[in-house]
């Protein structure tokens, strides 16, 4: 039934995908000044959002991990900020490919590219810091204070960009201006993209969080087996 | 109320079952030899005791309470592997810290009275880095008593211990059992041991495989209890 | 009040073991002057340059030089098994925290105290413009350095790799912070108004009361396995 249900979002997530590509691709009209490479944006823009959330949720689960010691929420923590690292990657190449074809260069200290940057980094630690510890239960205890800590850092640093000066373009869309920035339909399709990504990350967190709670689950079996 | 009580006791680490589903209850005013081969899961033991580790299942309670109370582990005494002092502080300086971490009254006062009593009087004001091997092991004891503590945790405090600081050590024992102290120490040195213990307890494996009073049978040959419940 | 009790008493052994090895003051001492040193063939250390590269520049020694201090506050408790006695002992794992993060504090800011005068020295500018602003800086940035610095050791103390995994947890988290303090030390140096970038010190501010407020929160987490 799970497994079911599974398939199911799966599916729907790469159809709404393809609905989407192909409203971007065919449908709508090049963007005045950038030409058909704005349409990048559709992929760059949503998977920040989609990495974001998937840090903040790895945040929560970790609170709710150090709070109630159930593994299930280290398991989820671990999930998310992977499938987030992923997410980020692909927001740092789209936009580089973008920043190479608009302004010439495929890299800039630009605050948001080096906010990319940062997160990345933080990121990294967090998943070479599990890899350097063997015991899980020490593995789930650190990691989940260091997902909180890296979460409020990274919420931080996006704010603190926010406040210094910016090549990159602003913020165009209607929940940041109030209206009028952004064409509708460009709007419409940024947002679609948006759900498709998340649901596409939802999919892939549950697939690791399966694979993380079997091998938890044949850790278990082997430490049966040692105790006899 | 017991002094120690241990319930459904299980220690992961990784994969590796140090201590598998463990029961034991220690007594006021008793002292408990803890007994077993290298491995065995005594430290591992030991550690939850003090509040040092929390365990994968199961509850660790002292005089009732959590192992990470902090009224709880103010009664606790601790020597372990380490002589847990500074080297670069003198012996009056560490005394007079672990004085004021367990809100002693008169920190001076009891800093003294054990540099006295474990014969540093005289180097109160030289750095432990100073110090010969069996003084620095003579400082640890200190430190460990420093606080009246009700229950001592020792994990094989005779090893490499020279015969003076033995006799220091038993006494001292002695003198705080009969105080109501507990005493649970893990243990090698059988023969050091079994004059003070009143039970002793065999881990094998992780698991109890004797636990309760000490059989008469092990005064006069120590490795009996090896001999007729440990594995072969 | 006995938390406060703890935490003094931590901090002042802290202090007391670091002032009679030296060990760490003087290699964080010797690392800073060497950055500054280096740093002048980097760049023309006469040029207009240097003025708006004070704060980077500083701020890079400060955190360099820094984490050779800060990595030692859990790990000077690893010969004879310190850290163990210290666990079990009643006192709060926060207090604990908190008093290596404020002895880390006091010895970075020693450091500090030696490397502006350098700094002047070296590349000839005059640092003394805003000298109150400029330490309320320094003590805030020092701070959120301390914070972060203190709960990483904790967090790498029984890690094999602990040399390796603490400079790549640390400087990510720390970057608000040190943003935000390169940026004012930048401002008061060059003599620029400090009213235009107010929104740099709110953020040092908060930085250095949010993460505080975790670490504390935070700490016993880590400590007991």
């Amino acid at each position: 039934m799970r497994d079911k249900i599974l398939y199911i979002l799966g599916l729907l997530s790469a159809a709404w995908l393809t609905v989407n590509l192909y409203q971007m691709l065919l449908v709508l009209p090049d963007e005045l000044r950038q030409g058909h490479i704005y349409r990048i944006i559709y992929f760059h823009v949503p998977a920040w959002f989609t990495c974001f959330s998937a840090f903040f949720v790895g945040a929560i689960a970790s609170i709710l991990f150090l709070v109630k010691k159930d593994y299930k929420y280290d398991t989820c923590a671990v999930a998310a900020i992977e499938v987030g690292v992923a997410f980020t990657c692909i927001g740092m190449v789209t936009g580089s490919i973008w920043a190479r074809n608009q302004w010439g260069i495929w890299w800039t200290w630009d605050p948001r590219l080096t906010w990319a940057a940062i997160t990345t980094l933080v990121y990294f630690g967090y998943l070479t810091l599990r890899q350097s510890i063997d015991d899980p239960a020490a593995r789930a205890r650190n990691s989940a204070v260091l997902a909180i800590f890296s979460f409020t850092s990274v919420a931080i640093t996006y704010k603190a960009i926010d406040w210094w000066r910016t090549q990159h373009p602003g913020a165009v869309l209607d929940f940041r201006t109030g209206g009028g920035q952004i064409d509708a339909d460009y709007q419409s399709v940024l947002y679609q993209n948006w759900g498709a990504l998340m649901l596409l990350a939802a999919v892939l967190v549950v697939i690791r969080m399966r694979q993380e709670s079997a091998i938890r689950a044949i850790e278990g079996l082997r430490r049966h087996a040692h105790a006899r | 109320m017991s002094a120690l009580r241990a319930t459904r006791l299980w220690k992961y680490f990784g994969e590796y079952p140090a201590l598998r589903n463990l029961d034991l209850e220690v007594q006021p005013g008793t002292c408990l030899s803890l007994l077993g081969r290298n491995g065995a899961g005594k430290t591992t033991l030991l550690r939850l005791f003090a509040g040092l580790s929390d365990p994968s299942e199961g509850t660790v309670e002292l005089f009732g309470k959590s192992s990470r109370d902090g009224e709880a582990r103010r009664r606790i005494g601790l020597i372990g592997h380490g002589i847990a002092v500074y080297d670069e502080l003198t012996a009056e300086e560490n005394l007079l810290l672990f004085g004021r971490l367990y809100n002693l009254p008169d920190p001076h006062k009891s800093a003294s009275e054990w540099l006295e009593r474990t014969n540093l009087a005289n180097v109160k004001d030289s750095p432990v880095r100073e110090f010969s091997r069996g003084m620095r092991q003579r400082l640890a004891v200190a430190r460990a008593f420093l606080h009246e503590p009700s229950l001592l945790l020792l994990d094989e405090p005779f090893t490499s211990l020279d015969d003076r600081a033995i006799a220091l050590l038993q006494s001292l024992l002695k003198d705080a059992l009969a105080g109501g102290a507990t005493v649970v120490m893990s243990t090698h040195q059988l023969r050091e041991a079994m004059e003070l213990s009143t039970h002793v307890a065999l881990l094998n494996r992780g698991k109890l495989a004797f636990n309760g009073a000490r059989p008469a049978e092990m005064l006069a040959d120590p490795a009996w209890l090896y001999r007729t419940h440990g594995e072969a | 009040m006995r938390f406060l009790q703890q935490t003094y008493t931590i901090a002042a052994k802290d202090l007391r073991s670091e002032f009679r090895t030296k060990e760490s003051l003087n290699a964080a001492a010797s690392f800073a002057l060497v950055i500054l040193l280096l740093f002048s063939f980097a760049v023309d250390p006469t040029g207009p340059m240097v003025r708006e590269m004070s704060g980077g520049l500083l701020w890079i020694v400060f955190s360099f030089a820094g984490a050779l201090i800060l990595n030692r506050a859990f790990a000077r408790e690893l010969p004879n098994d310190c850290l163990d006695a210290l666990i079990s002992s009643p006192i709060s794992p926060a207090a604990l925290y908190l008093g290596k993060a404020i002895a880390s504090f006091l010895l970075v800011l020693l450091i500090e105290v030696l490397c502006y005068p350098a700094f002047g020295l070296f590349y000839d500018i005059n640092w003394t413009n805003n000298l109150p602003y400029l330490i309320l800086v320094s003590l805030l940035g020092t701070w959120s350095m301390s914070v972060v610095g203190t709960m990483f050791s904790a967090l790498t103390v029984n890690l094999r790799l602990r040399e390796l995994m603490l400079p790549m947890l640390v400087y990510p988290t720390m970057i608000p912070a040190l943003m935000a303090a390169m940026k004012l030390t930048t401002v008061l140096i060059s003599g620029e108004p400090l009213s235009d970038n107010m929104i740099w010190l709110k953020l040092l501010i908060g930085f250095g009361i949010i993460f505080t407020a975790l670490a504390v929160a935070l700490v016993e987490y880590i400590l007991v396995g």
